[in-house]
This record gives C-alpha cells, sequence and structure tokens, in this order.
C-alpha cells in the first residue's frame, strides 16, 4: 500500500477515461487519488450492479463485455494492490485552486492537488416535449442504468423517442430483456441519417451492427418523427402522440417514456476550474478548449465524453492520453501517444458523423408551445423563457434571473441547451450569441448538516 | 405483492427480501435495490413536485438531475437513484407533518 504520490494527481471520474488515465499514472509509479459518484468503478456505460447481482459481463454488456470486464479487474486490481487511493460514492462539489470540495459518505472535506484530470463523463442531451415533467418520464440512459444496474424496465409499456445510437441501442436492449417496447421514435430523417453515414463509414465494423440492431426492432422503428404531446393522468404518463414522417397523427398509449438526442457533455466542474469553452456548431453545445492531448489550462486535463463526444472508446483512449499529457508536464518519462492520437483523431471522424446523422432537434424546440414546460426542475415554461427575452435581451445569464430557467436543483443540465435554443429564437441572434449558463457551486445538492462541525 | 408498482422486475429476481415503510405502510424490496427501485417496484411516485400538481418518478437515474430526492420521516432527504434501499428504512412521498 503506498500513499498518494507527489505532486498529488487527482482524477474525478471512474468511468473509461477515468480508469486509463489512472493505469498510466500507476504504470509510470506514481498513485492517483480517484473521486467517484459510483458505488464501483465502472462509469455509466460500463456501469456494475450491486455485489450479489448475477447476470454475467456478456449479459449486461452484449458485444462491449470484454472492453467493460477490462477494466473492471484492471481499476479493482489497482485498488487492492494499494496503487492508488479510490474515494467511490463522493461527489466533487467545487474546484478552486488547487482544492476540491468533496461529499462524500463522512460528509464534506477537502481535498487538494497538483494536477487534476477530469473525466466527468457525460449525460443524455433531452429536449423538452409538452408533457415531459409527468411521472414515467425518464432520460434513454435512465432506462438503459435501470435495466443494467437494477434488472427492471423502468414501466409496463415503452416507448422511446429521440434520436442518437443510444435510442436503438436501449430499444433492443430492453426487446431482449423481456420488455414491452411498444415504439422507438427517431426525429432524425432517413434522408439526414444517410447524409451522416458518410461519417459512420470511417468506422464500418461500429456503424454496422448498428443497422442489425435497428433491423430487430422490425416495425416499432419510424424515423422521421415529430414529437407533439406527452399524455398523463393523476398518476403519470398514459400516452404519447406523434407524426409519422407522412405527418399522420399518432398516438402510442403507454406508461413509460424515454428520451433523448444523443449526449451532453457534463461540463460543472471544468467550467469552474477556470477552462474556456467554445461553442460546437455541430454538437449544438458548448464544449471545453483543450489541446489534443487533454491539456486544457495549467495543471488541468480533461479526458473522455466531458471533453469529447467520443464514446467508451475514445474515453479510454483520451484517459491514456491525458495521463501522458500529465506526466510530460511533471517531466517524466512518456509513454508513446502517436497511435492513440490517430485513433483519437478517426474516432473524432465517426462521431461528427453521428452528430449529423442524429442531429439536435432545434426547430422542434424553438416551436414549443408557450405552456410547455422547459425547466422539470422549477416548472419555467418556454413562455417565461421567452417572456425574460423580451424584458432582459439575449443573454443567457440575464434571462435566468429573470425567469429562473437553469436555476433548480439540476442547475441547468437538462434545460440548458432548450432555454438557449428559445431565447435565441426570442431574440433573433444564434444560440451561441446568447452564452452559456454560468456554473455556480457546489454542482451537486450540499444538505448543509455536512458542513456542520460539533464544536 | 411487489410488482404493483411503475417498475417491472425483468431479472435479478432472486435476491434476499429487504422490508422498509413506505408513507407508513411496511413493503418489500430486495437486497441490491436503489431506493427509488424499491419505491417504484410497489408505487408509482417518489414525490410530488413543488412547482406543479404532477407526481415524479425520477429521470436520469445517474445522479444528475436531482428530480429523485425524497423525504424520510427522521427528515434528511435522500437522492433515491444513487442511495441503496436498507432494511427498516421510513421513506416518504410527503414531506413530514414537522417539517419546518
Amino acid at each position: 500500500m503506498s500513499e498518494p504520490s507527489s505532486p498529488r494527481i487527482v482524477i474525478v471520474g471512474a468511468g473509461p477515461a477515468g480508469i486509463r488515465a489512472a493505469a498510466t499514472l500507476v504504470e509510470a509509479g506514481l498513485h492517483p487519488v480517484v473521486i467517484d459518484e459510483g458505488h464501483r468503478a465502472g462509469g455509466q456505460i460500463y456501469r456494475r450492479p450491486p455485489a450479489g447481482f448475477v447476470r454475467t459481463p456478456q449479459q449486461l454488456y452484449g458485444s462491449e463485455a470484454d472492453k467493460a470486464l477490462a477494466l473492471h479487474l484492471l481499476f479493482d486490481r489497482m485498488a487492492d494492490e494499494g496503487r492508488l487511493t479510490y474515494c467511490a460514492r463522493s461527489s466533487v462539489i467545487a474546484v478552486h485552486e488547487g482544492r476540491l470540495h468533496v461529499l462524500g459518505e463522512g460528509g464534506a472535506e477537502v481535498v487538494f492537488y497538483d494536477r487534476l484530470i477530469l473525466a466527468t463523463g457525460a449525460s443524455d442531451r433531452v429536449a423538452p416535449i409538452p408533457g415531459w415533467q409527468n411521472a414515467g418520464v425518464f432520460s434513454l440512459g435512465a432506462a438503459q442504468i435501470a435495466l443494467k444496474a437494477q434488472g427492471v424496465a423502468l414501466g409496463r409499456r415503452i416507448v422511446l423517442i429521440g434520436s442518437g445510437p443510444l435510442l436503438t441501442l436501449v430499444g433492443t436492449q430492453l426487446l431482449k430483456a423481456g420488455a414491452d417496447v411498444a415504439a422507438v421514435l427517431d426525429t432524425s430523417s432517413w434522408r439526414q441519417q444517410m447524409r451522416g453515414f458518410w461519417g459512420l463509414a470511417a468506422r464500418p465494423i461500429v456503424a454496422l451492427p448498428g443497422l442489425t440492431l435497428r433491423a430487430r426492432l422490425g416495425r416499432r422503428y419510424h424515423a422521421g418523427v415529430t414529437p407533439e404531446r406527452i399524455d398523463a393522468d393523476g398518476q403519470g404518463v398514459t400516452g404519447m402522440r406523434w407524426r409519422d414522417a407522412g405527418g399522420r397523427e399518432r398516438v402510442t398509449p403507454c406508461d413509460m417514456i424515454g428520451i433523448g438526442w444523443h449526449l451532453r457533455a457534463e461540463t460543472h466542474l471544468t467550467d469552474l476550474a477556470g477552462c474556456a469553452f467554445t461553442y460546437d456548431e455541430l454538437w449544438r453545445q458548448w464544449l471545453p478548449k483543450a489541446d489534443e492531448m487533454g491539456r486544457a489550462r495549467n495543471g488541468i486535463y480533461l479526458a473522455g465524453d466531458g471533453a469529447r463526444l467520443l464514446g467508451a472508446d475514445g474515453a479510454e483512449i483520451a484517459g491514456r492520453v491525458a495521463a501522458a499529457a500529465c506526466l510530460a508536464d511533471l517531466g517524466r518519462p512518456v509513454p508513446s501517444v502517436g497511435a492513440d492520437l490517430r485513433r483519437l483523431a478517426r474516432l473524432e471522424r465517426f462521431a461528427r458523423g453521428l452528430a449529423q446523422a442524429f442531429p439536435w432537434p432545434g426547430a422542434m424546440v424553438r416551436a414549443l408551445p408557450d405552456d410547455t414546460i422547459v425547466c422539470r426542475c422549477e416548472n419555467v415554461t418556454a413562455g417565461a423563457v421567452r417572456e425574460g427575452t423580451t424584458l432582459g435581451g439575449g443573454e443567457a445569464n440575464r434571462v435566468k434571473s429573470l425567469s429562473r430557467v437553469g436555476m433548480g436543483r439540476c442547475q441547468g443540465r437538462y434545460c440548458q441547451l432548450a432555454a438557449v435554443e428559445l431565447v435565441a429564437a426570442q431574440a433573433g441572434c444564434r444560440p451561441e450569441d446568447v452564452g452559456r449558463f454560468r456554473g455556480q457551486a457546489p454542482v451537486r445538492p450540499a444538505p448543509s448538516g455536512a458542513f456542520l462541525r460539533e464544536g | 405483492m411487489m410488482t404493483a408498482g411503475r417498475i417491472v422486475r425483468l431479472a435479478e429476481r432472486d435476491r434476499e427480501e429487504v422490508q422498509f415503510l413506505l408513507d407508513g405502510e411496511m413493503r418489500n424490496a430486495l437486497d441490491g435495490d436503489t431506493v427509488l427501485t424499491a419505491m417504484l417496484a410497489s408505487g408509482h411516485a417518489l414525490r410530488s413536485s413543488e412547482f406543479g400538481p404532477e407526481p415524479r418518478a425520477g429521470f436520469c437515474l445517474m445522479g444528475a438531475c436531482q428530480d429523485c430526492w425524497v423525504w424520510q420521516d427522521e427528515g434528511p432527504r435522500l437522492r433515491a437513484c444513487t442511495t441503496l434501499v436498507v432494511e427498516g428504512m421510513r421513506l416518504r412521498t410527503t414531506p413530514p407533518e414537522n417539517w419546518p
């Protein structure tokens, strides 16, 4: 068992990026501290069920089982041998000048760092649909986590709507597990998907299984749909109203709806750490600036979907590369990264193809009726966001203070992109001109009891 | 009845039973269930919205959206999707009456 090395390197997140970053540092003889919200290392895509669950990695992760297993074993071995310090079930809630404020099982504490690797991952990029505040509406990622980590379906009759690789994947996983999937509704048209396919073809081995999965959904799958409204009664969701590609109105009775349009990088800590951001036209979101190795600013490195939305394979590589950058900056011998950088470039082309094939539904958001709830935390409506823009102008943070959009407990994670789209439309400018909500600490709700000390 | 709620168990059904109180009534869950799974296995909601008429049942299941904070009889709330259910927990879908 060794102690955290000096200089002290802290990694936030133990998904594919965080695990590979840790392994690279451990191989170089350093002892990193890994802070992770999970009960066990793995992240979301390779999330592990609690102890006592019996499904095999094959059943849990399908074609990715070997990758998941390799990461889990690697991390557990490093932790068991005491070559890193693992803080599970711990949230970093603030970053300031070499200090992380961490909320764990034992309350709040301060963790110091000399170098910080942020591998914070991503969550579903969601857009509001009228009625989405009702019980029974979940993110696509939630449907997958429920199945993987708990062995459950979140409803008896399920509709999935949105766009992106996860839409098809979650649909087929639920079907295979025995859930009743009534419809899988893709807001991207076939034509749009073909346009992006040129990018996907850069990685045909991945693109082809995607189409095979799609075939398994059969007539449940519809491309080019427009969501209309989610019906609900006092208990929750009762149906999904949508228009098919031909404009025909359809209603699918259901008690669970999973929504999501690809991914949104998790960047709150990156923001608090003082990193710069740039609006990515294709991903329709702000992403942190970093060099190709993941260096964002002095002593801060970014890896994985929190920085570049390349998926799990890309995250593993980016984790290795960011750790190599850290080693280089410490003047230590650096493993060769040339091949990894070429792989990242290839994955980037593929990811940009995906982004084009499964786009953010900007037009749908701009057309939302005034009474649609945009912020699920505080039920702030599209009308209130538009009114805030009329009163205060087209700047994100001003509209935030006027309408409270983005001020709820999720801190804008699930409303910011839609809100900005609405503000831009109302102000007659582009979403990138509206700016982004400033990150605020604590980035997770922090019970005041955690900060009380017995005197 | 364990499957009267929103959630349908598809796998991993062979686990130890755990008992907890939901709004004062004894309910069953399985060891390894999150509080969210446990509550939605026998009910349809976790809480009501403070800002609208609709009940809420969680949204992201990865600790990011904060939709699933539920009350306990003794006061402090917990995040249902990231907390495992424990024998004897006393959970509520509404705030305790003596809460300020």
